[in-house]
């Protein structure tokens, strides 16, 4: 760009802010004289979009949950902004940390900034408790996108999901502040300082502690509608079927992340859970798999990351059944840990380059065979 | 082996200034430059001096290693000025034009024998016109193809339309097809329903129908017969397939053609009859900020305005440079004036909106992050993003396992254009060919 010359050392973080505001003036030196209009800024603002839904109601459900368990009789916009004001530090801490550690690493690289983050740092908010220690989070979003995104390259080079690593390191480093039935409940900021953490296991634990009532479909307090709809503790995302799906419906329409690993994903689950019901490991109804804890939201938003992905099409239906099916078996033959989609999408990222490495050499092998028949 | 392909994957790009099909200006010749740099593979040894005289299919220049290639001047003159660049590379030899123009005779008799064609070919020049697969390169006259493929059609954008082109050229086309079925068996791919080339004999036709790049020849032949390692292909257009007919037919070398000037900024679309190496200014009037690109928008070349036109062209496009800069384009929800076939805009409302392109990326460079779209725009039976890395690799071993012969840029250029981290897909293509040819001599 321009600025290029007169702020040499700083020019990744110029352009960065200049390709922001405009498209850039670069025109084609080789190659295809006309390009199409799509930027990865545009395809990484349509997930950012998609996403829209859940935080919305996320928040909502986030005052929601606080009101109901301390009895505060909150109204449906006090409930709203209680959320809103307690995820805004949390996307600011993800995004100020995220995008430093970003433009600085780019400048190292001389190059320019990549929007990746842009969905990473939307992402981490929505998949941790909404009371985790912002220094936590903090930590947390520093390890995940210098070691798993920044030393490999950047966007594109990563193996596993940066915003899935941050969760992971978080849950596994401070246990405490990531499990258990009391993370699940926003207290903080609610005035309720001297008050007892009451305890709200999500409908995930309570099914998993075998708390389901066949008669009603209902685990532990909560019916399946309520779980449809979203109206359970959870990850400020994840709850909400509804949300995730229209989420799902702009990443398909738009083509930008795969219906393939959602579907295959969506399939898998409801296998394993259906032979866990069989083999007598749980009394849930597959379904419902599907509809607790973060089962979907990471079907729909984590494991079709297009970079961690497989890339092949039948690499693709193959992956994603195997992140639903190994996330059931987590969830259903566990004994301590009940959440079993953030490791199933970390094991099946490392996974995906040896998938994509079977289907090719198939592919290739049967180009080979042909050779010699033709 | 199927006579029918119809293609599903590719995309027509709606690109405004398609040429009407009609003669809009002659070019009567002046200064025409024979360019040695349109033929991959050959390495110029002038055979003129400045001053000398030539005719109409007169020999300018051979190749060093095989000096039975010989390229000949299109038209009878004077040589002017012979254009060296850096390291003394020679780029041109101008021509000046008689006012009559005198042609070599070559007799015309039909060539009994394989030997026969290849000999006139050669003293033509036209031997240039053989472009052989894999690599796309000069056709080597000692090799022997398995197959001569033909694409009666391009798909490409706003291509030349040869129903309208050389519908006239049908006796000469047919000439040029039996002399060619004595190197080897002739396939020619035909527009499906309706194409004026139906009719040709002494060939298999082959039907075909799809969006781009469902034209090419090289997606057509890994469809129909696809090359494998130590296999050989030769193509040729159906516009020098014609030259060469004339020539049997009339003992004359005619490279005239009717040129199709298109693209959003060109003054005025249609048809130029000239010859190649004409001056692009004398075909069409250039404005200030236009680029001129000799071929279609996706492979063609930037023959800048004070260029000659190719001999392989038929086609010149004239797009706007797109230094303008959009404010915060990508977030618009809308943007009316940009095409994308992305759904994450709304060109997908309007898909009859043909659009007012400029040369701008509409976007920096990233790495790989979408590459699925890749696959949606290449209609062979290949990985398209497996063989982009291992030619970024320079993995020799996975090129040819990922079909590097089977490829030219062209066939991938779809790719550079739908590509949102921008890469530049057809440069690394041919950089891997490059390597190929390198390493497998």
């Amino acid at each position: 760009m321009a600025d290029e010359k007169k702020t040499p050392w700083w020019h990744s973080t110029v352009d960065a802010f200049d390709t922001f505001l405009r498209v850039p003036g670069t025109v084609s030196a080789k190659g295809a004289h006309v390009r199409d209009g799509i930027d990865l800024k545009r395809v990484m603002i349509m997930v950012v979009i998609a996403l829209v839904p859940a935080a919305l109601f996320g928040m909502y459900n986030v005052g929601l949950q606080t009101s109901t368990l301390y009895n505060l009789d909150w109204g449906f916009w006090h409930m709203f902004f209680y959320g809103l004001l307690r995820m805004l530090p949390l996307f600011v801490v993800s995004y100020v940390v995220g995008l430093a550690i970003e433009f600085a690493s780019s400048q190292i690289r001389g190059e320019e900034v990549n929007e990746g983050y842009l969905v990473t740092g939307f992402l981490i908010p929505l998949i941790v408790p909404v009371d985790v220690p912002l220094w936590m989070l903090a930590l947390a979003v520093a390890f995940s996108v210098i070691f798993v995104k920044e030393v490999f390259g950047g966007t594109g080079m990563n193996i596993w999901n940066p915003a899935l690593v941050a969760r992971a390191f978080l849950f596994f480093s401070y246990p405490s502040s990531m499990s258990g039935s009391s993370v699940w409940v926003s207290k903080t900021w609610a005035g309720l300082d001297g008050v007892d953490a009451i305890s709200a296991a999500t409908p995930l634990a309570i099914a998993h502690d075998g708390a389901f009532d066949a008669a009603t479909g209902a685990v532990g307090q909560y019916s399946f509608m309520d779980m449809f709809y979203g109206f359970i503790p959870g990850s400020t995302g994840e709850t909400s079927v509804i949300a995730i799906l229209l989420g799902a419906l702009i990443l398909v329409w738009t083509g930008v992340a795969s219906w393939k690993i959602m579907v295959s994903s969506i399939a898998g689950g409801l296998l394993v859970g259906w032979l866990g019901q069989l083999a007598g490991a749980t009394a849930v109804p597959c379904y419902y798999q599907l509809v607790m804890g973060g089962f979907l939201f990471g079907s729909v938003f984590m494991a079709t990351d297009p970079v961690t992905a497989a890339q092949t099409e039948t690499g693709k239906w193959i992956y994603g059944f195997l992140v639903g099916a190994l996330a059931v078996v987590v969830r259903l033959w566990n004994p301590g840990y009940m959440e079993g989609m953030m490791l199933a999408i970390l094991l099946m990222n490392t996974m995906a380059p040896l998938i994509d490495h079977c289907v090719v050499s198939a592919h290739t092998s049967r180009r080979a065979k042909k050779a010699l028949t033709a | 082996m199927s006579n029918n392909l119809d293609l599903k994957k590719g995309l027509n790009i709606p690109i405004k200034g398609v040429a009407a099909p009609e003669v809009i200006k002659t070019v009567v010749p002046d200064i025409v430059a024979v360019k040695p740099t349109c033929f991959k593979g050959l390495v110029p040894r002038l055979l003129v001096k400045e001053g000398d005289a030539v005719k109409a299919g007169s020999p300018v220049m051979a190749d060093k290693q095989r000096p039975e290639i010989l390229l000949t001047s299109p038209v009878s003159g004077t040589v002017q000025q012979i254009v060296r660049g850096e390291k003394r590379k020679l780029l041109a030899v101008l021509i000046k034009a008689d006012a009559k123009q005198e042609y070599v005779d070559f007799g015309s008799k039909a060539p009994a024998d394989a030997a026969q064609v290849k000999e006139l070919l050669l003293n033509t020049g036209l031997w240039g016109s053989l472009i052989q697969r894999p690599y796309g390169v000069l056709a080597d006259p000692q090799a022997a193809p398995k197959a001569i493929f033909i694409s009666s059609f391009s798909t490409a954008p706003l291509a030349a339309d040869t129903d309208y082109t050389l519908v006239e050229s049908m006796k000469d086309i047919q000439a040029g097809v039996d002399a060619l079925g004595k190197i080897a068996p002739v396939h020619i791919c035909v527009r499906k329903a309706g194409s004026a080339f139906g009719g040709i004999k002494n060939a298999t036709l082959h039907e075909v129908s799809g969006p781009h790049p469902a034209g090419n020849v090289g997606v057509q032949i890994s469809h129909i017969a696809p090359i494998r390692k130590g296999e050989i292909v030769w193509t040729v257009s159906l516009l020098h397939l014609a030259a060469m007919g004339h020539v049997i037919n009339t003992g004359k070398l005619d490279l005239t053609r009717k040129v199709a000037v298109t693209g959003p900024a060109a003054a005025k679309t249609g048809y130029v009859v000239a010859l190649p190496g004409t001056p692009v200014k004398d075909i069409t009037d250039i404005k200030e900020g236009v680029r001129v690109v000799g071929g279609d928008a996706l492979t063609g070349e930037n023959l800048g305005a004070e260029g000659y036109l190719g001999f392989f062209e038929d086609q010149l496009t004239l797009l706007k440079e797109g230094y303008k800069r959009e404010w915060l384009g990508w977030a618009k929800p809308i943007r009316p004036k940009v095409y994308s076939s992305s759904w994450c805009y709304f060109s997908w409302l309007t898909p009859r909106k043909k659009y007012n392109m400029d040369t701008n990326l509409h976007g920096g460079p990233r790495a790989f992050v979408e590459t699925k779209c890749f696959e949606d725009v290449t209609p062979m039976d290949i990985f398209p993003i497996y063989l982009i890395k291992a030619c970024l690799a320079s993995d020799i071993e996975k090129m040819e396992k990922f079909g590097i012969y089977e490829v030219l840029p062209e066939d991938l250029a779809l790719c550079d254009f739908v590509d949102p981290s921008k890469n530049e897909i057809q440069a690394i293509i041919q950089k891997g060919i490059d390597l190929m040819i390198k390493e497998m001599a």
